[in-house]
């Protein structure tokens, strides 16, 4: 039999995103797109949220992608199969809303695109038409780009380097959609990737009225509603991030407070980060 | 101390005091602020007791501690045996000798109080617990792993037990304990010493509830905490982590798995914030952000471990009670060199324990009375002002205290770098959420009676997820009932 929480497989997708197959059958069985799980990487580590962005009941098995920006990202990433990460709390957070909304427009920017993958295939199950947009700095981010494509009746890549598919952001390529599109009534947009890119998007869907749902991701410690560091606005009232989201109505979140709040411990991970790296380094040169 | 008291200036012996790191050391470190009685401390102070007939003090624990008979055995020098005595009803003595409000409990009714200052019960209490862990510490460096382990953790000896590990069999009634705070805890042990099969499913990465994520390490060590929980494993309790019932798990679920009864000790797990603007800046923390970033999380020991808390010069923690006390002089330790304690009454209606508003004092936090903040201010994203509001106490309310109202036109700034909101905690809604048949009152609290049981059959619930906020004891009290009926309900099956 095999462990829990064991890593089954490890991909490298680019410089900076790991991709892990984690023995989890319980989460399995019960994550339903747009939750996520809490880790902890170490006995003295931190709990962070990372989305569940595809699940196998049968085989007991959740994927994890990770972009590696600060310590905790980073020491996960250096995990191997084998390895057991010590704690793996879930599935977290609401489930996204799954309906026949018509046609659906996801869009998935850096290692946001991992989310959208169990969110394409639930919408495309539930009989949307699904166009799928996906962007990164340049096409080596451009992940789980055969997997989305399949699931999707419309499939477009940008990047900001025009490296591959458009060249621009994907809030610019929606614009340019939308217009060259007039006679495309478009029910629903889901924007999951950084803050900028979630509030450009819903810039650009305002003046049209179309419904933008984003998927936040605020500092979190529980993830259970019990500490409030998850804090966010929508529309004037504050949720907690954790249990009331990830995803809110685009139109309505104070993104300003958002990147804010993302700040807070700027400084402090950046010792983190550098004490890491030192002791990385050292390893490594022995 | 030399002489043996003679029986009439019994009563002269004063209040023993007990060992303390003195304030301006005890703010630079998380050590424990208490050093505990030594033993001839512990003797000495038994001899206050009255030996009264009719011993008030017993009528005054929760859990009806048969107090006289332990501090007999102290007084004896048995202190196995005064141990023992308090086991009968509590077992968790360490903790509570060391966080239970005595003042309102036990040492409120303790008639030498009536003149003199009361006996220490709950220092006495705590004395025999940690007396009891430094022999065992002492024999388990001679004495081999295993037997070291069927002794249990906490001075219980597993053999004189109605169960025996011997007759633990196979094919047990199957229980299920939610949350593994002190009523979870519990009622697990109790269940398992009855003999049933229980599993122990707890949402954070760590037992122990409240105690570990709430209680600083000065007021409780984690040892301790931890030894207990051990303690309840090696009763037979299996304890499952990062198990988030309604999440991971439903009761429902849990129910069709084959937990033929349940008990709920989810606590009151919910942050309440002021609702006043400014709220969501950067350095505003609720107090169990605040406090799991440095108990559980070990915050105070970044960046060995990850996880960061925010240090600073000036904090103002809201609210009066043991939440707020803890905050502030978490505060303190973090390396704070002004702490004001925001509180909208008077010292007097302060819920807090009145030694942790004396070692709060001590410690140098500026407890500033009668007033309110009714507005956070920043800048560039962080804190920078509390505006506050002058109160002044009018009638009482519900609760018994003067209600404190505004006076207007009385507001006034504070320069503050950190608030910590500690104004009280709710139920967390996670778990209830997804059982509609289990019924709320109107804050969202599981209705229970007096036995526990709810609203769902073979459901039960205990602590402060069905009283609110209230005490270690009394939620430890609500787990061992609970168990008892739960054994009642699987035997009967009579709803
Ligand atoms: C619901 C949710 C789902 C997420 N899913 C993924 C995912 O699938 N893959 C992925 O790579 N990342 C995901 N994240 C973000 C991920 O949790 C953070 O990247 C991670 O915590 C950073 O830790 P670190 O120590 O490596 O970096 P740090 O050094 O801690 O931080 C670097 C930056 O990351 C941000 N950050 C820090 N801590 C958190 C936190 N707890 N939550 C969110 N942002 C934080 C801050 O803006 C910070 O400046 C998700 C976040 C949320 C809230
Ligand atoms: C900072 C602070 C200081 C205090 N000081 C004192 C004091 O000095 N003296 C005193 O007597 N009392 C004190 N109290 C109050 C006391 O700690 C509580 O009354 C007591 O812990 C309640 O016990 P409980 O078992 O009901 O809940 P908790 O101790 O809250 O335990 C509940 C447990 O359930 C878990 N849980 C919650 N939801 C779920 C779920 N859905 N699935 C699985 N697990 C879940 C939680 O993670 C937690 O571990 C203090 C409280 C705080 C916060
Ligand atoms: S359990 Fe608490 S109330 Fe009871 S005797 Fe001990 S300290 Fe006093
Ligand atoms: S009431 Fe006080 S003096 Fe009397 S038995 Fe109890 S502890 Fe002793
Ligand atoms: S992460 Fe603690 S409440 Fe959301």
């Amino acid at each position: 039999m095999q462990a829990e929480n064991r890593i089954i497989d490890k991909s490298i997708l680019g410089s900076d995103t790991v991709s892990f197959t984690v023995y989890c059958p319980v989460i399995a069985k019960k994550a339903k797109a747009g939750q996520f799980v809490v880790i902890r990487a170490r006995n003295e580590g931190e709990r962070i949220p990372l989305t569940i962005a595809d699940r196998d009941p049968a085989k007991g098995i959740i994927n994890i992608t990770i972009l590696k920006i600060g310590k905790t990202s980073r020491l996960l990433s250096s995990f191997e199969p084998g390895d057991i990460i010590p704690d793996i709390a879930g599935p977290l957070g609401k489930p996204s809303e799954i309906e026949n909304f018509g046609t659906v427009v996801i869009i998935g920017g850096g290692v946001g695109i991992a989310p959208t993958l169990p969110i394409i295939k639930t919408m495309k199950e539930a009989g949307n038409y699904v166009i799928s947009v996906i962007g990164a700095r340049n096409c080596n981010g451009l992940i789980f780009k055969e997997a989305i494509k399949t699931h999707s009746d419309e499939f477009y890549t940008c990047t900001d380097d025009g490296s591959e598919g458009f060249k621009g952001f994907v809030s610019d390529f929606l614009i340019e959609y939308i217009k060259q599109h007039p006679d495309k009534k478009i029910d629903r947009v889901v924007a999951i990737g950084p803050v900028l890119m979630m509030k450009a998007v819903c810039d650009v869907t305002r003046p049209y009225g179309l419904k933008t749902i984003v998927s936040l991701n605020p500092i979190m410690v529980d993830g259970t509603g019990m500490c409030g560091s998850c804090r966010v606005e929508v529309g004037g009232k504050t949720m907690f991030g954790c249990v009331d989201g990830p995803e809110f109505d685009g139109h309505l979140v104070d993104f300003k407070l958002l990147s804010s709040r993302l700040d807070i411990y700027r400084e402090e991970e950046k010792t983190a980060y550098n004490k890491y790296m030192e002791n990385h380094k050292c390893k490594m040169s022995q | 101390m030399q002489n043996e008291p003679v029986k009439n200036t019994r009563k002269k012996i004063p209040r023993n005091k007990i060992a303390e790191q003195n304030p301006s050391e005890r703010v630079q470190n998380f050590g424990e602020v208490e050093l505990g009685y030594s033993e001839e401390q512990a003797v000495l102070e038994s001899m206050r007791c009255l030996m009264c007939k009719n011993p008030k003090c017993i009528e005054g624990c929760p859990v009806e501690i048969d107090i006289k008979g332990f501090i007999a055995y102290i007084k004896d020098r048995k202190f196995k045996e005064a141990l023992e005595k308090i086991r009968d009803k509590n077992t968790m003595p360490g903790i509570c000798g060391r966080v239970c409000p005595q003042e309102n409990q036990c040492e409120k009714a303790c008639i030498l109080g009536i003149k003199d200052d009361p006996v220490a019960i709950g220092k006495l209490e705590r004395f025999v617990a940690d007396y009891e862990n430094t022999c065992k510490k002492n024999t388990a460096l001679h004495t081999d792993k295993k037997e070291y382990k069927s002794k249990a953790a906490f001075g219980y000896d597993l053999d004189n037990h109605d169960i025996s590990t011997a007759e633990i069999k196979t094919g047990k009634i199957k229980t299920a304990v939610i949350g593994a705070g002190p009523a979870g805890l519990t009622c697990a042990g109790e269940l398992a010493k009855m003999g049933y099969s229980v599993t122990l499913f707890e949402a954070l990465h760590s037992a122990g509830g409240v105690l570990v994520y709430g209680i600083p390490e000065f007021r409780l060590p984690k040892s301790i905490v931890s030894g207990e929980v051990e303690y309840v494993k090696s009763l037979g309790v299996e304890i499952k982590l990062n198990c988030i019932i309604g999440k991971t798990f439903t009761i429902d679920e849990l129910l069709e798995n084959g937990y033929e009864s349940i008990f709920i000790g989810t606590g009151a797990g919910l942050p309440y914030f002021l609702g006043i603007p400014g709220e969501n800046l950067n350095g505003v923390y609720s107090a169990n952000e605040y406090l799991t970033r440095v108990n559980l999380m070990k915050g105070y020991l970044f960046p060995q471990w990850d996880t960061p808390v925010k240090r600073a010069g000036i904090v103002s923690v809201i609210g009066g009670g043991n939440v707020a006390l803890d905050s502030a002089r978490t505060a303190l330790r973090l390396g704070a060199r002004k702490v004001y304690l925001i509180y909208r009454r008077t010292e007097v209606e302060m819920p807090g324990r009145i030694e942790e508003i004396k070692h709060a004092r001590e410690e140098g936090v500026d407890m500033v009375f009668l007033t309110n903040p009714v507005e956070i201010k920043g800048e560039n994203g962080w804190i920078k002002k509390l505006v506050c509001i002058r109160m002044e106490l009018g009638e009482p309310d519900d609760s018994g205290r003067r209600r404190p109202i505004p006076v207007p036109n009385s507001e006034y700034e504070i320069d503050t770098e950190i608030a910590v909101i500690a104004i009280g905690q709710g139920p967390n809604p996670v778990l209830t959420q997804t059982s509609p048949d289990i019924a709320l009152n109107k804050w969202g609290n599981i209705i229970a009676d007096s036995s526990g049981k709810t609203s769902k059959k073979g459901v039960f619930a205990g602590g402060d997820i069905v009283t609110g906020a209230a005490t270690v004891i009394l939620a430890m009290g609500a787990g061992k009932n609970a168990a008892k009926a739960m054994d009642q309900y699987l035997k009967t099956r009579a709803w």
